[in-house]
């Protein structure tokens, strides 16, 4: 009986893991396909960037952890709006299927531009030594790094509530993703609010790709591999809301982890399956608006 | 009027002289389909850079007025359909004299049957579906088969490995369960139990609840077999969170879940694992220390050479050989004699042999523990089976 | 007589759109530009028809998309349905080619009327998924039925009978190319005559407001159920043709990217036109050829500049920029 219950509580406890990495990496998504309708496929890309950059600092220039990962969600957040000014801001409000062929193309190039970087191989991520290991609890032991994932990634759903709710910019995101015209008509600067949430956003997944390298291996395709699990995770979760990705990461990471170790054949075949019957159900997401 | 004459008189030169030149300089043409995109591209890029290694170490050995041209076709991952394209256009459009590369074998087995019909002789680099040489009487192969590797494992796993009760955990294709079936009959052959046995989908990046299950049955060890590469990463990661070093459960497998190229990726937890393989980077014989030293040489350090790259570097010493013992003509069924029996005392591994009869490659095979050399992580031999043929055609002869 | 019941509308429109049916001249160039392929580029058949059954697919997500305003990422499922429908078939002692396509037409027409009579209530990002989803548990479903699929592996052993009990399907793709250039025309023509009658005239209105069809009492609901089955049957032809030529069927045939890169050229080349599928495939498909030739390692890169370059330079596609040109040239005197 025991031996069952600590395969769930493992079960639950990796997929929590999962799910927070999920979560950091498509919340940003969620709310740049609910603020701006850009349908940015190549969102995994900016992830991929943020487990690249740590990487290179910590296993090249040997930078502390704690550093490479802030280094990461800054570098990519400073980048993603050059991007955004570049490319993206060319095609807000221009048809879906426009912005879905631009950000296939720039999932492309940045596979090919990673390869010719960093090379094929997946990058190795050591975590610091007082993150390794096993972290023992008195009644059983976690592995030390998911422990501090998991710890990581409520912090984050924390503040990112918090500031939402709490600040001017968080009510001016509230209000763009209601109404824009409406924002736009009481004087709120849109389009600076969408470069800012853009990067914000990004950064976020940065720090997603970053955290999340020993769990998702940084590799050159990246943003191509995971792609479907990010989209689900909004579709599920429904746009544009800070709390849909969570709960929809939260059910996705820990369903997925349950389903493979109870009918390991069937693969991903139930995780899908559970989100067709939502979709059904709730075709909005379980957090979006009508 | 006289410029014009004397240009013309120029350009009819030159013509001849490239027509001369084209008919004395004999043009070898070998198509290589590997990963070179998408996630497994590293694979593509092993073997790539080994058989490149070889053409620069020992492209003089050609006989004279022949050249060598390769001719890369990406086959994006395990895509039998693309990859069967390819070799279509390779031997139609291109004209080629061999096919090489091959690194998955359901891609290997959907090219099998073209290398027949169109008479092109085929080297698998990598490849190890233990049928591939039956398909096609044009078909050779240089890497190794998991029978080869496994059945001969699972004896030493039950005997001298001390193991009694292991767990199968292998991807779901070809090679998985050829891994899976070699391993289970060596091993209850001698004496062991198999607990259990699960098959994991090939593209799931997530070991945990796998290992999981395995944890659960408490088994001696698990035997593991996964695509070689950043899978064997992920896997040794999700033995590690799962802490079943500390549970008592070993891990071994075949080579491809240490791989040389990936051992710096994977931390201390590899150390202690056994594997059975066909080639480690540590090894000391004078030939592998050569080769070490020749693609540190071209290639730095950044991406040490594994057993994948050797598959590459034989694939194209045996196609030398089979050029030069065909005087530059390679009439494809001279290569294919040639080939038969071809031997390589001097391959990075040790001694290899084309088995004439199977036309698979006869070689040493090594058991293997993972252990830290001047502060890396190596492979290190510690027991050899030495010029093992492929068990599987033996307990499965010809039907006609 | 067209004119008289539409009344007060400008007479040209009109005549335009009662004229549209009818087969212009121009429309016979992709046919001649195929054909003349053939005797051109006798190497590069077996290319030339997978850009065939491409655009075979490619069209029929151009009928959904571009007509009835579906956007879909899970083509695949029932282009793979059809590929291992004439796949088993063949294996199985059955590999006449072209009752193969009937079959492999039925099975995933019928597959797409189940799955759409679930799924087409939705809209937008949630259909979106929905497609997504269908396809990947289909393709899950074939990995673990590996008893009956053959997994990863690979489908193995079918045997494809001569088309017509006279034709093999050889390594140079002759009896391949021509086959599909066949069943495309064939195929083409009807989706062409869909297009331009009634019923699809409704289907526009549709996508273009789809409240007002409601309001004057259009069955909304059926008539998308109706061209999402009818192009599920067109994709189950389209991956019947693929494993008839190329005697296997994988699991890539369910995949996410095959619906992904047949959207992306459906909008290189322009999305609601019919001839959209024409350019982009070739186009894309060409370029990819030649890209991973010239550079088999890095080759995505250049494809993913071409998709950039045409956002930028060409949004709506190839088609969409040859009107506009076309238009700013007919508004010059």
């Amino acid at each position: 009986m025991s031996a069952i219950l600590a395969a769930i509580v493992s079960i639950a406890f990796h997929g929590l893991a999962y799910a927070m990495v999920l979560y950091l990496i498509s919340v940003g998504l969620s709310v740049t396909m609910g603020l701006m309708g850009f349908v940015n496929l190549a969102h995994g890309v900016f992830a991929a960037a943020g487990g690249f950059v740590m990487t290179r600092l910590m296993n090249g220039y040997g930078v502390p952890f704690p550093l490479a990962v802030a280094a990461a969600f800054l570098a990519v957040g400073a980048g993603s709006m050059v991007l955004e000014r570049l490319l993206y801001r060319r095609l807000y409000g221009a048809d879906e299927l426009s912005q879905v062929l631009m950000s296939v193309g720039l999932i492309f190039m940045s596979v090919a531009a990673a390869k010719f970087l960093w090379g094929p191989l997946a990058q190795p991520m050591t975590p610091p030594a007082y993150l390794s290991g096993q972290l023992d609890l008195g009644f059983r032991a976690f592995p030390a790094y998911r422990s501090f994932l998991i710890v990581a990634g409520a912090v984050v759903v924390t503040l990112l509530w918090l500031g939402l709710e709490r600040t001017r910019f968080g009510a001016r995101i509230r209000a763009a993703v209601d109404n824009r015209r409406m924002a736009q008509s009481i004087g709120i600067d849109t389009g600076r609010l969408f470069t800012w949430t853009f990067a914000l956003g990004s950064a976020l997944a940065a720090l997603g790709g970053a955290l999340g390298a020993d769990i998702l291996a940084i590799d050159p395709a990246y943003a191509l591999e995971h792609l479907v699990y990010f989209l689900i995770v909004v579709a599920v979760g429904g746009l544009g809301s800070i709390r849909g990705p969570f709960f929809a990461a939260l059910l996705l990471g820990i369903a997925d982890t349950g389903f493979k170790y109870l009918l390991p054949e069937f693969g991903a075949f139930f995780i899908y399956a559970l989100t067709l019957a939502i979709l059904l159900w709730r075709p909005q997401g379980l957090f979006g608006r009508v | 009027m006289t410029s014009r004459f004397g240009v013309v008189t120029l350009a009819a030169a030159i013509a001849a002289a490239l027509a001369a030149a084209s008919a004395s300089a004999e043009t070898i043409k070998v198509g290589v389909i590997l990963t070179y995109s998408g996630p497994a591209a590293s694979l593509g890029d092993q073997i790539d850079k080994g058989m490149s290694l070889y053409i620069k170490e020992h492209g003089h050995d050609l006989p004279q007025g022949v050249s060598l041209e390769l001719i890369r076709r990406d086959d994006t991952g395990l895509n039998p359909a693309t990859a069967k394209r390819l070799a279509q256009e390779l031997i139609t459009r291109d004209h080629v004299n061999f096919l090489a590369g091959l690194i998955w074998s359901p891609n290997a087995l959907a090219i099998a049957p073209l290398s027949a019909e169109a008479k092109v002789p085929t080297i698998s680099s990598n490849a190890a579906a233990v049928n591939l040489t039956r398909l096609s009487p044009y078909v050779a192969r240089v890497s190794f088969t998991l029978w080869q590797e496994c059945l001969p494992f699972g004896k030493w796993a039950a005997t001298k490995g001390g193991f009694k009760k292991v767990y199968i955990a292998v991807s779901d294709f070809a090679p998985g369960h050829e891994a899976a079936d070699a391993f289970s009959k060596g091993f209850k052959d001698a004496g062991g139990e198999i607990v259990d046995s699960v098959a994991i989908p090939v593209k799931d990046p997530d070991f945990v609840p796998y290992l999981q299950r395995v944890k659960d049955a408490k088994p001696d060890a698990v035997f593991v077999f996964v695509p070689s590469g950043k899978q064997a990463t992920a896997l040794m990661k999700a033995y590690s969170d799962l802490n079943m070093k500390a549970a008592g459960i070993k891990i071994i497998g075949s080579q491809d879940m240490v791989p040389d190229e990936e051992l710096p990726n994977m931390g201390d937890e590899p150390l202690g694992v056994i594997t059975v393989g066909t080639y480690s980077n540590a090894a000391t014989r004078p030939a592998n220390k050569a080769y070490v030293a020749a693609w540190k040489r071209e290639y730095g350090d950044k991406t040490p050479p594994g057993f994948m790259s050797v598959g590459g570097w034989d694939a194209m010493a045996a196609i030398f050989s089979a050029i030069k013992a065909t005087g530059g003509h390679p009439d494809p069924d001279k290569v294919m004699a040639a080939l038969a029996g071809w031997k390589n005392p001097d391959s990075p591994r040790g001694e290899i042999m084309i088995d004439p009869e199977t036309r698979d490659i006869v070689q040493h095979i090594y058991i293997r523990r993972v252990e830290k050399v001047g502060g890396h992580l190596a492979n290190i031999e510690f027991e050899t089976l030495p010029m093992t043929k492929d068990p599987w055609k033996e307990l499965n002869p010809p039907k006609n | 007589m067209r004119a008289d019941a539409v009344g007060g509308a400008a007479p040209q429109a009109v005549e335009a759109l009662a004229r549209a049916h009818r087969l212009k001249p121009w429309e016979l160039a992709p046919w001649l530009a195929a054909i003349a392929a053939y005797f051109l580029f006798p190497s590069y058949l077996p290319l030339g028809a997978q850009i065939l059954i491409a655009i075979l697919f490619t069209l029929s997500i151009d009928l959904i998309l571009g007509y009835a305003g579906i956007v879909t990422l899970g083509q695949s499922a029932f282009f793979g349905a059809g590929a291992y429908t004439a796949g088993l078939l063949a294996a199985h002692g059955w590999g006449e080619p072209i009752s193969g396509l009937a079959a492999a037409a039925a099975v995933a027409g019928l597959l797409g009327l189940a799955s759409g009579a679930v799924i087409l209530r939705t809209r937008g990002l949630s259909l979106l998924m929905l497609t997504l989803v269908i396809a990947e548990m289909l393709q899950e479903a074939a990995n673990k039925a590996g008893d009956i699929t053959g997994g990863a592996d690979g489908l193995q052993g079918m045997e494809v009978w001569p088309l017509l009990g006279h034709f093999e399907f050889g390594l140079f793709g002759r009896t391949a190319y021509v086959y599909c250039l066949v069943v495309l025309f064939l195929l083409w023509l009807v989706a062409r005559r869909i297009v331009h009658s009634p019923f699809g005239r409704s289907l526009t209105g549709i996508r273009e407001n789809e409240a007002r069809m409601h309001a004057i009492g259009s069955p909304v609901f059926r008539r998308r159920l109706v061209i999402y089955a009818f192009a599920a049957a067109l994709s189950g032809i389209a991956g019947a043709l693929l494993a008839e030529t190329t005697q296997f069927v994988g699991l890539d045939s369910l995949g996410f990217e095959r619906s992904g890169s047949a959207l992306i050229m459906l909008i290189i080349g322009g999305v609601g036109r019919l001839y959209g599928p024409f350019i982009g495939v070739p186009l894309y498909m060409v370029a990819q050829d030649r890209f991973a030739q010239a550079d088999p390692v890095y080759w995505d890169f250049w494809i993913g500049l071409l998709l950039i370059i045409v956002v930028v330079f060409a949004r709506g596609g190839l088609l969409g920029l040859a009107e506009r040109l076309l238009r700013r040239r007919g508004r010059k005197p």
